[in-house]
């Protein structure tokens, strides 16, 4: 509001003082505390108030078709108040599968990680292959085109049967249900290398090595992480479904566990967990892309 | 004896082949070039002029004669024919400095120290200008001032030949007239041996010693060698009502439009 004021102040100081051949050195204008803090606080209301009246709508709606007589599923309410001690105190440990949440979802995260790991590993390897090499691909992509398309938990059994193990079956299924996007992404990302930047590693006689990671990893580097953004998600859609059949600690047989103790306002807690979970994990993912594509965007 | 040109192209013919149909590029060219020297190639879009600078560079294969530069063979790209390609090529996750100390570090790694490098690095941006931007990304800066960073990453291999490919094809006319004078300042200076590739008749006259005009594809060859008998240093304003610069810029217009103007333009 007082910022037209403040711009004709400073002109009218500005100008008699502007003697020819000298350069003033103007000091950035500083809009008040007061302002700045309003500005800050309406991009920030702008942002969350809708979110927040969405959600008040859907709690309402949900609130009021379950708090009838004979509903099948709890209102929101009964869940919170079901819930509360779980919310409250995620890390209690009584042994066995009687764990707070906190130690159910970081059993199912390390699964996610050291799989994932694995499979971001073995599908930038493999997708550089294929991308690299005509014969790896026509060799290869078949295979992967057929692999990829059978579905996580398809491989549980065949990994069981494998490992004799939960643990160790289960790191396979997210290893396998996230590469596939990894390689496919990497694969395309290589080809794509414009022949200007292989042409100018060749005048320069780069070695493979000096190539592989000064021109075909940044190169590549959007499409690589358009793969591991997939993967993460994809992982975290296979873990949940896998640990209900492997049981032991993780969220997937937590929420298992509560559909045979019948307590659905826990499930409902878990699906929550699950998804905020879910949204940080891809979060991270895109928050490191941002920061290492940064500047290879195409020019 | 015979004199040998520093660079030689031998007799060379060049064909793609795709599946069983083979189309003929570039029939028995035979071009010298001597050490200083500053050569033009011109002709029709499509003629075969980057497939030539192309084979000079070594980043394709010829399919018959050979290039010898100082009369070894070569046959496979390196940073002894510097190549500025038509779009610049610099690597946009690079800074400007990134992109020139790059092919420094390659070039340079057992013959000079770091600070030689940093210092070798900071002096070809300042030849073309360009240090004030060095940790620019290509992304932020013109397309002339882009040009002038490729300029600076070959000049910086310390090339035997700098090989222009269309250098200033893609700028506006200001652009381009300002980049040929720095070209034809750093030319003067360090008296690079240069090929060029061109589709501006202008620009061919003002820079050349010599201009090699090419006939229309398929299986192109050399049709005429214009001697440009303009003393340096060449003065753009000057030279604009210069007889010779006409007579120079009349006959490769002559070349081009009467006796081999564009089949498919027509």
């Amino acid at each position: 509001m007082n910022m037209p004021v403040l711009k004709s102040e400073t002109a009218a100081v500005a100008l008699p003082s502007a003697a020819p051949a000298k350069v003033l050195a103007i000091a950035p204008k500083k809009t008040p505390f007061a302002a700045r803090v309003l500005t800050k606080a309406k991009i920030v209301a702008t942002n969350i108030v809708p979110p927040i009246v969405v959600l008040a709508v859907l709690l309402t709606i949900w609130e009021l078709l379950c708090r009838k007589q004979g509903a099948s599923l709890p209102p929101p309410s009964q869940v919170l108040g079901e819930t509360w001690e779980l919310i409250v105190d995620p890390f209690f440990d009584r042994g066995g599968i009687d764990k707070g949440l906190f130690w159910h979802m970081s059993a199912s995260l390390q699964r996610v990680a050291l799989g994932y790991a694995l499979a971001a590993i073995a599908g930038v390897a493999l997708g550089t292959l294929v991308g690299q090499s005509t014969w790896a691909m026509r060799g290869l992509d078949p295979v992967f085109q057929v692999l990829r398309t059978v579905p996580p938990l398809a491989w549980l059994p065949l990994s069981l049967a494998a490992f004799r193990d939960g643990q160790p079956s289960a790191i396979f299924v997210i290893f396998i249900t996230a590469i596939w996007p990894i390689i496919i992404n990497t694969a395309v990302g290589i080809r794509n290398i414009p022949q200007d930047y292989r042409n100018v590693a060749q005048v320069l006689r780069l070695n493979q090595i000096e190539f592989f990671f000064k021109v075909m990893v940044p190169a590549a580097a959007p499409y690589i992480f358009t793969g591991l953004r997939i993967g993460i998600g994809l992982s975290w859609l296979a873990i949940v479904a896998a640990e209900m059949l492997i049981g032991g600690v993780g969220i997937g047989f937590f929420i298992w566990d509560a559909w045979n103790s019948s307590h659905i306002s826990e499930i409902i807690l878990a699906l929550i967990y699950v998804g905020l979970v879910g949204f940080i994990l891809d979060r991270i993912v895109a928050g490191v892309a941002t920061i290492v594509t940064r500047g290879t965007a195409a020019n | 004896m015979t004199h040998v040109p520093y660079l030689k192209l031998d007799h060379i013919d060049k064909s793609f082949t795709r599946g069983s149909a083979e189309t003929e590029v570039l029939k028995d060219i035979t071009l010298g070039i001597e050490k200083g020297e500053f050569v033009s190639i011109i002709g029709h879009s499509g003629c075969g002029k980057s497939t030539l600078l192309n084979l000079v560079a070594g980043l394709l294969p010829v399919s018959a004669g050979c290039v010898l530069l100082e009369n070894k063979e070569v046959n496979e790209p390196g940073p002894d024919r510097a190549v500025v390609f038509q779009n610049h090529s610099l690597l946009p996750w690079l800074t400007v400095y990134a992109n020139v100390k790059l092919a420094v570090d390659k070039v340079f790694s057992s013959t000079k120290s770091r600070q030689e490098r940093h210092d070798w690095t900071m002096h070809n941006l300042d030849l073309v200008q360009m240090a004030h931007a060095k940790d620019k990304r290509p992304a932020e800066i013109s397309g002339g001032m882009k040009q002038r960073v490729g300029l600076a990453r070959a000049l910086a291999m310390e090339p035997k030949v700098l090989l222009l490919d269309e250098p200033f094809g893609a700028l506006d006319a200001l652009t381009r007239a300002h980049l040929q004078d720095s070209v034809m300042a750093i030319h003067a200076k360090l008296g690079n041996t240069v090929l060029m590739i061109t589709h501006d008749v202008d620009e061919a006259v003002l820079l050349s010693d010599r201009i090699v005009m090419m006939t229309n594809g398929p299986a192109a060859r050399i049709g005429e060698i214009l001697d440009v008998p303009l003393a340096r240093p060449r003065k753009r304003l000057a030279l604009a009502g210069d007889a010779t610069y006409l007579k120079c810029r009349q006959r490769v217009l002559e070349f081009l439009y009467e006796r081999h103007h564009f089949v498919e333009a027509a």
